[in-house]
């Protein structure tokens, strides 16, 4: 296996990782806090509601910007790290 | 000044603009009308996918949906999630991938022409189904703010946006829907923060909403939650009981999202594979703008409605239908309000007549059901008035609901019509069709596109509500997992490929016409579309998903019996997979 092609798959699996922990992100704020976990976080009051509600209503979508915007950067990094940006 | 006049100057303004750019952006070769020549700035694409996204339905029907209480987060969750997926999982490889359409890519990374051709039916069943929708959107929005028919509304939208769709290619789109962007948001922001002002003393809607209500001094949810349960309706913040449900009609509706052709190519239209990944935050950026104020609009329009129902309070009598405020009976005319006077009392009782444990409350205080219907589409068109703003205001949401319709259309029918032209006749049909050419034959196939969705515009067949379920169900069980696999994986081929996406197809087709009617035609459908017949209790609007999944497995399942992809395949899914090397969108 010459060079590249480990750097090649390297970079791929760095990414793979990457993109599982975003979705395991995007998964929990939407999916967990705004549907399955909500009667757990119903203690939790924000104005008038509770943690669950304003997570479905908003939480999730703030989030959500904040993952693609970090995954984003990082893979930028990255592709620098490995040498294969354009 | 007349309203008329003042929305006539709002809409032949923005009319102005949308043409200026049309001249201005005229295409002259394939990759210009394709992808815009490659070169759009990721802010302005990400605005410019924020239109073609938020169509008619997101800027007047969505805040209505949301204001039924928690249960329709899933709509606000699902229509922006799918926006992670598409820039962690597809756009920055398809821009990598370089060419033109969404078959494209199937087409030629699962080797087959086959794979080419499902791929070309779906995004043309989903992205007409869709159109249908924006063009009686724009009739509506016309007919109601100047005063024509709806079929003369339709006919001006085609008009317009024949002009610059035809003209400019999808360059022309792309900045025409940077500028309907900044119309529609301007026209969905100005009254949410004056109504978010007069009740809560916030101008920002989306902190108002949880914050406290002026009038009555404890926060403005649970104020609402107080007066909706005192009209026997759920609370507006109660949990969901079907919570699987849920949560599959929100992975439906964004896998949906991140599959629907109309919004990937736009991730094509950038510089660089880089571009693509900020590009799509920008994206989410511009609707969150949309997305975020919405649910503060439902809220705060739910209980000025309510107020406006029981001035006194919800234990007192009701508002005399004779003191009506000049709003209801501006939209009674439309129909859109409706009035009944069943207990002949002479005012207005609004209550959830469904509910048998409040009936007995009811028949106590003398009502003899709901009397009011106010249509869900109310909550935006007439917020300015019920808000009490000036006219300005009222020709700035006119102008804002026809941008939102617009651009949409735009965008399907550029995908539909390049699907076409480049799919089905430059590399299906006329592999040695010229670069002029083909261009014509794209001018041609987009003014069929029009035409057709005009059509269907004006006779929308019966089933047109039900059509946002196909849109998303196809785009969410064929389109998205052929895609993902593309890219994710090397040894799915051809024929995993062709079986998977017709067996997600075929199961949702399947599974919706179960309930819908086959065809969506009424009274063939062979179970009742209740809760207690679905299947795990899911319903047929939430079957993307699983179709999503069966998808994946058949994929998988088939692709490991049989041989692997040659290695020409494999070499293309390492070269997609790395930035280093991406030019211009090419042509083949």
């Amino acid at each position: 296996m010459d060079t590249d092609k480990t750097n090649a798959a390297a970079y791929w699996r760095a990414n793979v990782r990457l993109i599982l922990g975003s979705l395991v992100v995007w998964a929990l704020v939407s999916y967990g806090f705004g549907i399955i976990l909500r009667p757990m976080l119903s203690g939790i009051a924000v104005g008038g509601a509770d943690l669950g509600f304003w997570f479905a209503q908003q939480g999730s979508i703030i989030t959500f910007i904040a993952i693609i915007f970090h995954y984003a950067w990082r893979m930028n990094k990255l592709d620098k790290e490995f040498g294969v940006e354009e | 000044m007349s309203q008329f006049a003042i929305n006539l100057i709002f809409v032949g303004a923005s009319f102005a603009l949308y043409f200026g750019i049309a001249i201005w952006a005229r295409a002259g070769s394939t990759k210009e009308y394709y992808v815009a020549g490659g070169g759009v700035h990721p802010v302005a694409n990400g605005m410019a996918t924020a239109a073609d996204w938020m169509s008619a339905a997101s800027f007047i029907s969505m805040a209505g949906l949301l204001s039924v209480g928690y249960v329709n987060s899933s709509f606000l969750m699902g229509w922006t999630g799918g926006y992670v997926l598409l820039a962690l999982l597809l756009a920055p490889y398809l821009r990598k991938f370089g060419k033109f359409t969404v078959p494209d890519f199937i087409g030629d990374r699962f080797y087959s022409k086959s794979a080419r051709l499902v791929a070309v039916i779906c995004l043309i069943i989903a992205s007409v189904t869709y159109v249908i929708g924006q063009m009686t959107g724009a009739g509506v929005a016309f007919s109601r703010f100047l005063e024509v028919s709806s079929t003369a509304g339709i006919w001006i939208a085609a008009a317009v946006v024949f002009v610059y769709a035809v003209v400019g290619g999808m360059k022309g789109i792309t900045y025409t829907q940077v500028a309907q962007y900044v119309v529609l948001i301007i026209a969905y922001t100005i009254p949410a923060v004056f109504i978010s002002l007069q009740l809560t003393g916030n101008p920002i809607p989306m902190f108002g909403m949880f914050g406290t209500h002026v009038e009555s001094g404890v926060p403005l949810l649970t104020k609402l939650n107080e007066v909706v349960a005192d009209l026997g309706f759920r609370d507006y913040t109660a949990d969901v009981e079907n919570k699987l449900n849920m949560l599959l009609f929100t992975l439906s509706l964004m896998i949906g999202t991140a599959g629907l052709p109309h919004v990937i190519i736009r991730f094509f239209t950038v510089p660089k594979v880089a571009d693509a990944r900020w590009s799509a935050g920008w994206a989410l950026v511009f609707i969150a703008a949309l997305y975020l104020t919405a649910p503060a609009v439902a809220s705060m329009a739910r209980l000025n409605l309510i107020n406006t129902v029981y001035p006194e309070g919800t234990s007192a009598p009701a508002l005399e239908y004779a003191e009506r405020p000049e709003w209801m009976k501006t939209w009674e005319e439309t129909g859109l309000v409706r009035f009944e006077d069943k207990n002949n009392d002479g005012r207005i009782q609004m209550y959830n007549d469904k509910n048998a444990d409040f009936a007995p409350i009811a028949t106590e205080r003398g009502w003899n059901g709901s009397e009011l219907t106010v249509n869900n589409d109310i909550m935006v068109l007439a917020n300015p008035e019920i808000a009490q703003l000036p006219g300005w205001v009222i020709g700035l949401i006119a102008a804002g609901g026809i941008a939102a319709a617009l651009s949409t259309a735009a965008g399907l029918l550029l995908a539909i019509s390049s699907a076409v032209s480049h799919d089905l006749i430059k590399t299906m049909i006329k592999p040695d069709i010229s670069e002029k050419g083909e261009l014509l034959a794209a001018r041609s196939s987009m003014a069929v596109a029009i035409l057709v969705a005009t059509y269907l515009g004006l006779n929308p067949p019966g089933f047109a509500a039900q059509t946002v379920a196909l849109a998303f169900g196809l785009a969410a069980s064929s389109i998205f997992p052929a895609l993902m696999m593309g890219i994710f994986s090397k040894r799915v081929n051809s024929k995993g490929a062709v079986a998977g996406m017709l067996a997600g197809l075929i199961s949702t087709l399947l599974y919706i016409f179960t309930y819908l009617g086959w065809l969506f035609i009424p009274g063939t459908n062979m179970l009742a579309n209740t809760p207690d017949n679905w299947l795990f209790g899911i319903s047929p609007l939430s079957f993307g998903a699983v179709g999503a999944m069966i998808n994946f497995t058949v994929a998988y399942a088939v692709s490991l019996s049989t041989e692997e992809p040659p290695q020409d395949i494999q070499d293309l899914v390492e070269s997609v997979r790395t930035p280093k090397g991406a030019g211009g969108a090419i042509d083949h």
